[in-house]
């Protein structure tokens, strides 16, 4: 055990000088840049971070807001249905009542039409448009993203040796660390010499080129806060990053939850067996 | 080590049961009395916690295979309904997912584990193929479980590893649409892998079970690759190997629990989140984490040998890479099984584990400038190791002083503050008391 212990430290030692030496060349912003995002996000303190995080209720509320009054009006959110907005803290009043401010198709009736009704707390967010390419012709050829489980699906490689630690920090939030990078980053000038091509935004933390199709989303003051948060691009970049994070991953909470229970029980039964493990063998030369 | 039976049904009923069925005398026989070198560290326990992985992963996936649907227009929402709907969906699913990045850990561990001290030698030649074919079949069934969410990167890397096959002459083109059930990776192609994802880890639990049967005709080996010679060189498998191995098991399934509740989605890829879009390449195709040194190694053949262009190159490459491991007990010409009495052969040893930790991580590169190059060298160093060092080395390396039995190796270790073992004592304890 003790030599694989060594070669482990030996190979550890070995690799981080490795990375030292190949990746002193951090990414800085040229006019051609290769490898994208040109700039990685900054990481954020959330408050669903950590073994203990939770969601904070009235982030994700705000969050909501800044969705359905700047986001949704471009991007669908198929998967995540009005009942689970209970996870917010709403109670199943004002559940139905959010609801009742969205028309959903239903149908076909006993005449065989489809037609069109107040949404109730077990339908889903409809999609701002009636199909993928009707997306995409209203927006310049870029179809806008689903949102259910965009915080999941974007994040910006770590590298080596970062991905290694993040086992050990729990670092998970790179998803919400991006979408807070992407909205804020807007106002960046491009450097000298690089072409932005026509129709599309300049942006150093898009993840996939030096611009998007998206303008820049939101201003501030566009959204109105009724619990006395800044109403800057900051916050909302914030609070929506939040929320979208609830959004690909509703059962955070009780997954960290039982996460405790379940590592606080291993710890007392490996203990256990650790003991009678030593018990048996206390009489044995091995 | 199958030697004299030491069963004595107690009960009327156990008699009965002896005397037509002998079941319970086997599990006696296999998992109480069955004798275990006494000096086995937990490098040894990695059997076990194989076991109860794919115990695991069978359980869970059961239940999935309840919610999920294999049609590529619901696979993407039924697993998403089993993380949203379903009463702890979440918690399987996470369960099965970072299961089966852990059962390619302790695989990885085993397989090292039985390179480093011989494990492969006569008489255990068999023992060590069934375990590359369980191996092999484990590989198949990660990847095709891999492609049932229908993410992004379910689809491409199944796309492109499917495309491997293309490379083969002649037959290649016919082979992969076989494989596929068309011309691309479609609906009949998840539908197959779903049913093959089910019944391959039952095929793995029958080739188990030969394993398991092996290992229980030539005996484990262990640290000292000395055969076990009397009986103080061994102990009973209850209680002594039961408690270690449930320790390790219970050390090994809390690492997991930390990815399953923390860390869930760090083994996984983003993109698999992105539901699969046939007319939108990611920009980097990446496969699943454990199968990144052999893509570095496919990745590295970049040049055309005579006949073979360098994408069939790449492909023998692989696949290759993977056989080889089947003539490992004759590429191995020396005499002495441990790596402990071989000086040579661990330094060679620890720059092989080295060396496939650093293809792992080149497969993760792009294919592109100096990482090319590396993994030129580092594929190099994989199959020299096998072909030219591992002959070798046993020809011309000499070994150490090798203690002549498993009980003196123990005691020499031990030595100062130990007593020799008494006779009759702990080291045949099924007779005491």
């Amino acid at each position: 055990m003790k030599t694989i212990l060594k070669g482990l430290t030996a190979l550890g030692l070995g690799l981080t000088l490795f990375s030292n030496m190949s990746f002193a060349q951090e990414a800085h912003v040229t006019a051609e840049p290769t490898h994208f995002p040109m700039i990685k996000p900054a990481e954020l303190d959330w408050s669903f971070a950590g073994p203990f995080g939770t969601y904070d209720k009235g982030q994700l509320q705000r969050g909501l807001k800044v969705y359905t009054e700047v986001c949704a009006a471009c991007h669908s959110m198929g998967l995540v249905a009005f009942r689970d907005l209970e996870g917010l803290g709403y109670s199943e009043a004002q559940v139905k009542a959010f609801a009742a401010n969205y028309e959903v198709e239903d149908g076909p009736n006993a005449d065989g039409e489809m037609f069109t009704r107040t949404a109730v707390p077990s339908d889903y967010f409809p999609s701002p448009f009636p199909n993928e390419e009707a997306a995409a012709a209203a927006n310049n050829g870029a179809a806008p993203p689903d949102f259910s489980l965009i915080a999941k699906a974007r994040s910006v490689e770590r590298g080596f040796p970062t991905f290694v630690f993040d086992i050990f920090t729990q670092y998970a939030e790179g998803g919400p660390d991006y979408i807070h990078a992407l909205l804020t980053g807007y106002d960046q000038e491009p450097p000298a010499g690089m072409e932005v091509p026509e129709g599309t935004y300049y942006n150093p933390y898009f993840i996939a080129g030096k611009s998007l199709s998206m303008a820049a989303p939101i201003s501030e003051g566009q959204v109105t806060y009724d619990d006395g948060s800044p109403e800057t691009v900051d916050q909302y970049a914030k609070d929506v990053s939040a929320f979208l994070m609830w959004a690909a991953e509703p059962k955070l909470e009780a997954r960290k939850a039982t996460g405790f229970r379940v590592m606080i029980f291993l710890l007392l039964f490996g203990s256990l067996v650790y003991l009678t493990k030593r018990k048996v063998w206390s009489s044995v030369e091995h | 080590m199958s030697g004299h039976s030491s069963y004595t049904p107690k009960s009327g009923l156990g008699k009965w049961i002896d005397a037509r069925m002998p079941l319970p005398r086997l599990m006696y026989d296999s998992f109480v009395a069955y004798p275990v070198p006494r000096n086995l560290n937990y490098a040894y326990a990695f059997g076990g916690i194989l076991s109860i992985m794919l115990v695991a992963q069978i359980l869970t996936g059961v239940v999935l295979a309840m919610h999920y649907a294999a049609d590529t227009g619901l696979a993407f929402n039924s697993v998403e309904k089993i993380m949203r709907d379903v009463n702890s969906g979440w918690l399987l699913r996470y369960m099965h997912a970072n299961g089966a990045s852990f059962f390619f850990i302790a695989v990885y561990i085993h397989i090292f584990r039985g390179l480093y001290y011989g494990s492969y030698k006569a008489p255990r030649e068999l023992l060590w193929i069934l375990g590359v074919l369980i191996y092999f079949l484990m590989m198949a069934t990660g990847f095709m479980g891999y492609v049932l969410p229908w993410g992004q990167m379910s689809f491409w890397g199944a796309t492109v590893i499917t495309g491997f096959f293309t490379a083969i002459p002649l037959v290649g083109e016919w082979i992969q649409t076989f494989l596929l059930g068309g011309f691309a990776v479609d609906n009949p192609t998840l539908n197959r892998f779903f049913s093959l994802h089910y019944l391959l880890p039952f095929m793995i639990a029958g080739v188990v079970v030969l394993h398991v049967w092996a290992l229980h005709v030539t005996g484990q080996t262990n640290p000292t690759g000395i055969e076990v010679k009397s009986k103080t060189d061994t102990l009973a498998f209850t209680p002594y190997a039961t408690m270690k191995d449930a320790f390790a098991m219970v050390v090994f399934i809390a690492v997991l629990a930390y990815f399953i509740f923390y860390i869930p989605n760090y083994l996984g890829h983003p993109d698999n989140y992105t539901i699969a879009n046939p007319l939108k390449t990611p920009a980097h195709i990446v496969p699943e984490w454990y199968y990144l040194p052999f893509y570095a190694i496919l990745r590295a053949i970049t040049f055309s040998i005579g006949p073979i262009d360098s994408k069939l190159g790449g492909v023998i490459a692989m696949f290759g890479s993977i056989l080889i491991l089947f003539v490992v007990p004759w590429l191995d010409t020396s005499k002495v099984r441990s790596a402990v009495y071989r000086p040579w052969y661990k330094l060679f040893f620890w720059l092989f584990v080295i060396d496939a930790i650093f293809l792992g991580w080149l497969g993760s590169r792009p294919a592109e400038g100096t990482y090319v190059a590396m993994a030129q060298v580092a594929t190099a160093y994989y199959f020299a190791f096998f072909i030219i060092i591992m002959p070798i080395l046993g020809l011309i390396e000499t070994p150490k002083r090798l203690p002549n039995s498993i009980t003196e190796a123990v005691l020499e270790k031990n030595k100062g503050g130990a007593s020799v073992q008494p006779a009759g004592s702990a080291a045949s304890p099924e007779t005491k008391g």
